[in-house]
């Protein structure tokens, strides 16, 4: 009896309930605490399904393949991004030279400050590698920091860490930094927390998203392209 | 709904295909983000379409979709917790620091092209996200 339900209770069909339960939980937290910034569907979610499969010792693999019917809308979700982009489209006017500047810059600012931080309190050049493109989006992270030497999955949960740290703590970020532009909002938080930080944006205003999407686009470009060049004298 | 999943998807598998053909090192998704926006802009694409319903209502849920990635944390608790200063400091610091370069940065440059424009009201009011 209880070798049965424990069987179900690992099954592919269970590990797909608990990662929406655990997803539903943190909307309903969300709309409870009226939008508290910590209150993210995503970090509930992660810690309802990373303790689920501790407890019920299912291998992190065998859970990853019994969600991929969930991992597999991240693709058309982020085409989808071009949908608020492209209604918000007269807002680029006079945007696209800053827009474009600040990413670069932004990008070279991200890859070299994680480098040089972490060197200087003592990591070691795999971790250096893991950590240089942790602002791209989760795909982009795995296989860059992959070409560079780093270790992947590693790579994976650091992007997914500054993510969260975005929908958390971007927002009040700005407003301490007085940066009002909505444009330049979304543009900041897509190019350090991608997807993630472009959901948040998104739901405080469209402009913010739509920026937020765009700049998690070209951002994931400019790290692709500067991280090869920057490991020559960098790493 | 499904027949705008059938156009995400198919620019999906186009971004895919260019992103392979050229040897860009991009995601697939992400140029079908870019070459989506393009076919959007030149036809005029309206706010009732299959393409925006399918792609508002996918974009709701969209940090449901990093679920199964994150919870890849749990295997690298380990790694994590040996270098935990380093790992820590380097997230925290960088990410505030391009944070500010890139929003200070395309500000500045829009005062500076004499285009600048504050949304938000210059002190929020109390209680204000």
């Amino acid at each position: 009896m209880t070798d049965t339900v424990l069987d179900l209770g690992r099954s592919p069909l269970s590990m797909l309930a608990i990662t929406l339960v655990g997803y539903q939980l943190g909307r309903w937290l969300q709309r409870r605490s009226r939008g508290h910034a910590l209150a993210q569907p995503v970090l509930v979610a992660i810690v309802v399904a990373g303790l689920a499969i501790t407890v019920l010792d299912v291998d992190y693999p065998d859970y990853r393949d019994a969600t991929e019917l969930i991992a597999f809308w991240l693709g058309p979700a982020t085409v989808a991004l071009a949908v608020p982009l492209h209604r918000q489209a007269d807002r680029l006017k006079g945007f696209v030279v800053p827009l474009l500047a600040a990413i670069l810059v932004g990008a070279a600012v991200s890859i070299v400050s994680a480098v040089l931080i972490a060197r200087a309190l003592g990591a070691d050049d795999l971790l250096e590698r893991t950590i240089a493109p942790k602002a791209a989006t989760t795909p982009v992270a795995i296989a860059v920091a992959d070409a560079a030497g780093g270790v992947p999955s590693l790579a994976a949960v650091f992007a997914i860490a500054v993510g969260i740290l975005g929908a958390v703590a971007g927002p009040a970020v700005l407003n301490l930094l007085r940066i009002r532009d909505r444009r330049a909002r979304g543009l900041a938080v897509g190019a350090v927390s991608h997807g993630i930080g472009a959901s948040r944006m998104l739901r405080e205003d469209e402009t913010e998203g739509a920026f937020a999407g765009l700049s998690m686009g070209l951002s994931a470009l400019a790290i692709s392209l500067l991280v090869p060049l920057l490991a020559l004298w960098l790493l | 709904m499904i027949l705008g999943i059938t156009w995400l998807v198919a620019f999906q598998l186009l971004g895919e295909l260019v992103v392979r053909l050229a040897g860009l090192p991009v995601p697939g998704p992400v140029a079908g983000m870019l070459l989506l926006f393009v076919v959007l802009r030149l036809r005029r694409y309206d706010d009732e379409g299959s393409i925006v319903r399918a792609g508002t209502a996918l974009l709701r849920h969209l940090q449901l979709f990093f679920v199964p990635a994150g919870v890849g944390v749990v295997t690298m608790l380990a790694v994590i917790g040996r270098d935990a200063l380093p790992i820590a400091v380097s997230l925290l610091g960088s990410w505030l620091l391009a944070l500010a370069v890139v929003g200070w940065g395309a500000v500045g440059l829009e005062r500076l092209l004499g285009r600048p424009s504050d949304d938000l009201p210059a002190a929020p009011a109390p209680g204000a996200r």
